[in-house]
């Protein structure tokens, strides 16, 4: 194992796993509580259809995804619920984003890349500028977080009385979701498209049963999938296993053993009592 | 003074008309009770006056530049109880209209919410989770969060619902006194309770009928013919009839 950390390509998935735990950690924080998970999975999979069109017009596929997920993300804060349902426009989004990606690779012609590898990830072939851009991207979100908490917090519980006691509400939910799309389209190397959402919810999940405070979890939330996340890459590194579905399951074991631990503690009532301080 | 005028509402959703040619005012002292049966408009018309449904047409014109112009108490099924948030906290971010959005909430702020809460006796819950507290009580606390900015206008959607008799008495008191310093505008099904405290009435099924509130008498009791078909209508006394027949002769 110690081999595996003098290698380039190591420490740069380890460090990009590292970012990405952050970066999903808080994120979906607010995901979670705003009940947004299935947004989040309509913006992962829609951004498929840029990464098609990319690879058949011959530019960056990362652009491509980073433009499709951003439209999407901005149509359904725009028109759900509005000319649309909110859940039928995330569908059509899903899987016509998925469809357009599969047509346009399909065509493409000569090479055609390994759709497994975004579908599920390859963080080992993660490159020294995504890094820098996860960085950027890990630096903003924190800064933003620490600055908006408040009203961050309290959009997330309630947006409609925040939309009635602040015209800035608007404004915190576009960077939110300007944020949340960013941080799909970069993991999409690490995780894969369908993978994603776990990031986003298993941590969450888990932190969600020992603390009942918003500020904790974001802090407990970015623990938990930091460490799922190395000790998945490991694991997929000593076993071979491809490393978006070890790190998953990592998050699922710590999943079902928090949740057996939880059932005990609340049984007890004053571990009950301390959770929720 | 009139603070906002709603001109020929249409309203919906989906392209679906929920009011129809709706115009309201709503002035300073105003004690609005807002009737109707289910699916009549009621909520939908708070949510125009709140700015959260832009209607497909007509008019809204807000009269004054406030920023914490409205107090506002959401149905108590809209809220999420699960959500990690204390009741100090729920009550604090009614100040948001008052706060730049990275301002921070200073000592102040807090010993303001704890004195608010103590007035309406959930004090000792100030650190207790909201979905841990019983219906009633979380009325009291979202009622605090209406009113902590002193709004000029405090919407209420349902106040009622979920509270025993008590805290509903404890209430209309309360609000008779916030009406002397804001404009009150509150959605209920109970027309018995409602129409001994408001001052007008604004009756809605599609259509807006909007008129002052006062006691009904047997006689006019008998002759009454509301345009708007209320399930209660001839049960339950609704005080506003008189007024309605002129209307129609209108």
């Amino acid at each position: 194992m110690i081999d595996l950390l003098n290698y380039d390509f190591f420490q740069n998935a380890l460090i990009s796993t590292i970012l990405i735990s952050i970066c999903c950690g808080l994120l979906g924080t607010y995901i979670v509580a705003r009940r947004m998970v299935f947004i989040s999975g309509g913006i992962t999979h829609s951004s498929f259809g840029g990464l098609g069109i990319a690879y058949y017009l011959g530019f960056n596929p990362l652009i491509g995804a980073t433009v499709f997920a951003l439209l999407s993300s901005y149509s359904i804060v725009l028109l759900g619920n509005k000319k649309i349902k909110e859940d039928s426009l995330i569908g059509i989004l899903w899987s016509v984003g998925m469809a357009i990606g599969v047509f346009f690779i399909y065509i493409t012609p000569g090479f055609t890349p390994n759709l497994m590898s975004y579908l599920f990830g390859d963080i080992l072939t993660v490159s020294n500028n995504q890094i820098i851009l996860l960085g950027i991207l890990c630096l903003a979100i924190i800064l933003f977080f620490k600055q908006m908490y408040r009203p961050i917090f309290y959009i997330a519980f309630d947006k409609d009385y925040s939309k009635t006691h602040s015209s800035k509400t608007y404004f915190i939910e576009y960077i939110m979701m300007t944020l949340i799309t960013l941080c799909i389209v970069l993991s999409i190397k690490l995780a894969g498209i369908i993978l994603i959402i776990s990031y986003l919810t298993l941590p969450q999940s888990i932190a969600g049963l020992f603390v009942k405070n918003f500020s904790k979890q974001f802090v407990i939330s970015t623990i938990i999938s930091c460490i799922g996340s190395v000790v998945g890459l490991l694991i997929s590194a000593l076993t071979n296993i491809p490393s978006g579905a070890t790190i998953v399951l990592t998050f699922l074991a710590i999943f079902i053993v928090s949740y057996m631990v939880s059932i005990i503690i609340n049984k007890n009532p004053i571990s009950k009592k301390l959770s929720s301080k | 003074m009139n603070l906002i005028k709603l001109e020929n509402i249409n309203a919906g959703y989906e392209g679906k008309i929920i009011l129809n040619n709706i115009s309201i005012d709503i002035n300073e002292g105003d004690f609005i009770g807002v009737i109707g049966p289910n699916g009549g408009g009621k909520t939908t018309l708070l949510k125009i006056i709140l700015g959260l449904i832009v209607p497909f047409s007509g008019n809204i014109i807000y009269n004054t530049s406030s920023s914490n112009l409205f107090g506002y108490l959401p149905q108590s099924q809209n809220i999420d109880k699960h959500f990690p948030i204390s009741v100090k906290e729920v009550v604090l971010s009614g100040l948001m209209s008052k706060k730049k959005l990275w301002q921070k909430y200073n000592n102040k702020d807090k010993e303001k919410v704890l004195d608010l809460l103590m007035e309406y006796n959930m004090y000792d819950y100030r650190n207790t989770l909201i979905g841990d507290i019983s219906g009633g009580q979380a009325q009291r606390v979202f009622l605090c969060r209406a009113i902590i900015s002193s709004p000029k206008i405090l919407i209420l959607d349902e106040p009622t619902t979920y509270v025993d008799s008590n805290f509903e008495k404890e209430l209309y008191e309360a609000l008779n006194k916030l009406n002397q310093n804001m404009s009150i505008i509150m959605v209920s099904h109970d027309l018995g309770t409602i129409c001994s405290h408001v001052k007008t009435i604004a009756c809605i099924n599609g259509k807006l009928n909007y008129h002052n509130s006062n006691l009904i008498t047997p006689e006019e009791l008998k002759s009454y013919d509301c345009p708007i078909e209320l399930l209660t209508h001839g049960v339950i006394p609704h005080r506003v009839l008189a007024n309605h027949d002129l209307m129609n002769k209108k």
